[in-house]
């Protein structure tokens, strides 16, 4: 085997180091090598870039703006905190940089229905538009316990044209729509495609959705150049399978100098069984068809998760993530709830800038490490959604019950 | 010990599934053994996941049911030693790659090995990453069986070449559960693998009357029946032991027709 490839990142096999694979039942081979071959095909075809960058420039809105917050960085005293707003994208999140890329895949090999998992929905909503916008039926799978607290996004969904399944097996979250739509492909392969929504799952999937969304650091590292004339210290981004953090860190990966640093969802805290933090608190296993780290017991049954947000609510991590960290190159820290919500309420008060709540455990690091960091120092943050969705959930933390 | 082949010598197999400590061990223990005396050739044993990506809602229940009141793998291997000496038909397990492997796949085998398994099924462990467990496997004189599915295609080849035990023949798309009807022409998937293997095919998913095992039967070396079994014990929970032991035999008797 030749050596990894650090900032290519997979190989033709799939693997990150020990880490990825493709390990989905024989029914799935076929489907799973046919999207290989046709992204492989298509990843440099000139018409589909052309077509992909036209919608991300007037679809989308891109490029995303790297905003210097100043009066976070004035309060924390350190380092110069920027924030990657992808939460400006249509949408209101970095999801739709790779779910353009992949329905227009679906669209090239002439599947005609689209179908997705999605945790707090903001995939989900992504799959939706751009199933609308190009024409494809799409149907989304989503933990019961998630159609509840996020109701508007099921709603989005719906008003989009999807159709929404509730899934109600196992812990009903993000895990199980994941499972559950393996199964659906299973089902129903020939004219549909699974758009995987996070950086997880067989190869090809966690390489394609890297691909689509670096499209975040390419930006990033052009602008902050431009802003500061030298590379940030640390980025910095949340991950629950990982796909805005692995797109917010893969233009830095051959940059040694900057630190990447990983946020995952510490729930109550990493020492109680209320949490979602594989790599603070995971083996190494195979599953959802990827050798990487799960939250798991000692006969390899996948635990329960739990995290406030129900985008970070998943029991594995991407296998580049595992890569990643098994090798030292970045740092994954846990956020729990409470230090979430307070990161939550601070940007909002301080910047005027509502985020997600995955995001939040993103700002509620930086508030920690900004203070310890030179002030001629800067770090990004990517700020991968708006927090929208999440108001009546954060209201409903503090006390407070308000109408929907 | 007996070897999977033995389940095919000059007959057509009949092969039950059952997921071990659904309701109970002793209550699994006891099926075993009630399965094999009623004619069963061979019989898979589920090591039950959390998550089975390849399960329809039937052996998802059983799963959850099982787990709940804290069934190992450990157990599971102490139970399969208890009854293996009672019975003489070959004994396989079917488990997903993350209990192997979490469990340690040397180790794993090993305990197969000591507790008389001499197969292990693993739907989520395509051709290509069999590496994984293979040689470990044959280590310890256990066989891995290979699935093919309506959707191999050209891969068939490539797969049955290489099988051992017995090839497990997906019936249909999609995830285990008892199907109405199998529209799927496996007929000539089997006869497309019995073109580059001599090992014995069988064929599963969606099996559950014996007028469908008796057709399956026909046209490949055995019918594999596992929701249908699975939801008989989910009905009976432990005093399923008369409704298995007719079931079994009218299986059976459908399979020799």
């Amino acid at each position: 085997m030749e050596a990894m490839n650090i900032q290519g990142g997979a190989k033709q096999d799939g693997r990150y180091g020990e880490f990825g694979g493709q390990f989905v039942p024989e029914t799935l081979m076929n489907a799973i090598l046919e999207v290989e071959k046709a992204y492989l095909q298509y990843k440099d075809d000139p018409d589909f870039i052309r077509e992909l960058e036209n919608l991300q420039v007037n679809y989308t809105g891109r490029p995303s703006l790297l905003y210097y917050a100043e009066k976070m960085t004035k309060d924390l005293g350190g380092a110069k905190i920027y924030l990657k707003r992808e939460d400006l994208n249509h949408t209101g999140s970095h999801k739709i940089n790779n779910v353009l890329g992949q329905v227009l895949l679906a669209k090239r090999m002439g599947k005609t229905r689209i179908i997705a998992e999605t945790g707090a929905g903001q995939h989900g909503v992504a799959a939706a538009t751009a199933a609308a916008l190009l024409g494809m039926e799409c149907e989304v799978f989503m933990g019961k316990e998630d159609t509840e607290r996020q109701a508007l996004n099921v709603y989005r969904m719906r008003l989009l044209g999807a159709t929404v399944h509730e899934v109600t097996t196992g812990t009903m979250t993000l895990k199980d729509a994941v499972s559950e739509t393996l199964r659906e492909w299973t089902r129903r392969v020939d004219d549909t495609y699974y758009a995987m929504g996070s950086a997880v799952g067989p190869h090809p999937f966690p390489m394609i959705v890297r691909d689509f969304q670096s499209i975040i650091s390419k930006e990033a590292k052009e602008q902050i150049l431009a802003a500061e004339g030298k590379l940030p210290a640390a980025v910095l981004a949340c991950v629950g399978g990982g796909s805005n953090a692995i797109g917010m860190f893969h233009h830095f990966v051959p940059e040694t100098s900057v630190k990447l640093i990983g946020c995952e969802a510490a729930g109550r805290g990493i020492d109680t069984l209320e949490h979602a933090a594989t790599l603070a608190k995971g083996s190494k296993g195979i599953f959802h068809g990827m050798h990487s780290y799960f939250v798991q017991n000692e006969y390899g049954q996948i635990a329960p998760v739990y995290s406030i947000s129900a985008g970070l609510d998943y029991p594995g991590i991407g296998p580049e993530h595992a890569y990643l960290h098994a090798s030292g190159r970045a740092e994954y820290v846990p956020v729990t709830d409470d230090e979430a919500v307070d990161a939550f309420e601070y940007l909002s008060r301080t910047e005027g800038i509502i985020p997600a709540i995955e995001s939040a455990h993103a700002v509620a690091y930086a508030m920690k490490i900004a203070p310890t960091m030179k002030k001629d120092e800067s770090m990004i943050i990517c700020l991968s959604g708006r927090g929208d969705k999440d108001v009546a959930a954060m209201a409903a933390y503090r006390g407070i019950q308000i109408d929907e | 010990m007996s070897k999977i082949a033995d389940a095919f010598t000059n007959k057509k197999a009949f092969i039950p599934f059952l997921t071990a400590g659904d309701p109970t061990m002793e209550a699994t223990e006891r099926y075993i053994k009630i399965m094999a005396d009623a004619g069963a050739d061979l019989i898979e044993i589920g090591i039950p996941f959390s998550d089975p990506v390849a399960e329809g809602p039937v052996i998802q229940e059983a799963t959850l049911r099982s787990l709940t009141h804290g069934t190992t793998t450990d157990a599971i291997f102490d139970m399969v030693e208890r009854v293996r000496p009672t019975i003489s038909i070959p004994l396989v397990v079917m488990t997903y790659l993350n209990p192997i492997y979490v469990y340690g796949a040397d180790r794993f085998m090993a305990r197969c090995k000591k507790a008389g398994i001499c197969g292990v099924i693993v739907p989520d462990m395509p051709f290509e990453e069999k590496g994984v467990l293979i040689d470990v496997a044959h280590a310890h004189d256990i066989e891995v069986v290979s699935l093919i599915a309506p959707t191999s295609e050209e891969r068939i080849g490539m797969i049955a070449k290489e099988a051992e035990g017995f090839v497990y023949c997906v019936s249909s798309m999609g995830v285990t559960g008892v199907r109405k009807e199998i529209t799927t022409d496996v007929g000539s998937i089997v006869d497309q693998i019995k073109r580059y293997t001599d090992v014995p095919v069988a064929i599963g998913f969606g099996i559950s009357t014996p007028e469908q095992a008796a057709a399956m039967a026909k046209v490949s070396d055995g019918a594999i029946v596992g929701s249908a079994i699975v939801r008989i014990i989910g009905e009976h929970g432990d005093k399923a032991d008369e409704a298995l032991r007719e079931y079994v035999k009218a299986m059976k008797a459908a399979v020799m027709f």
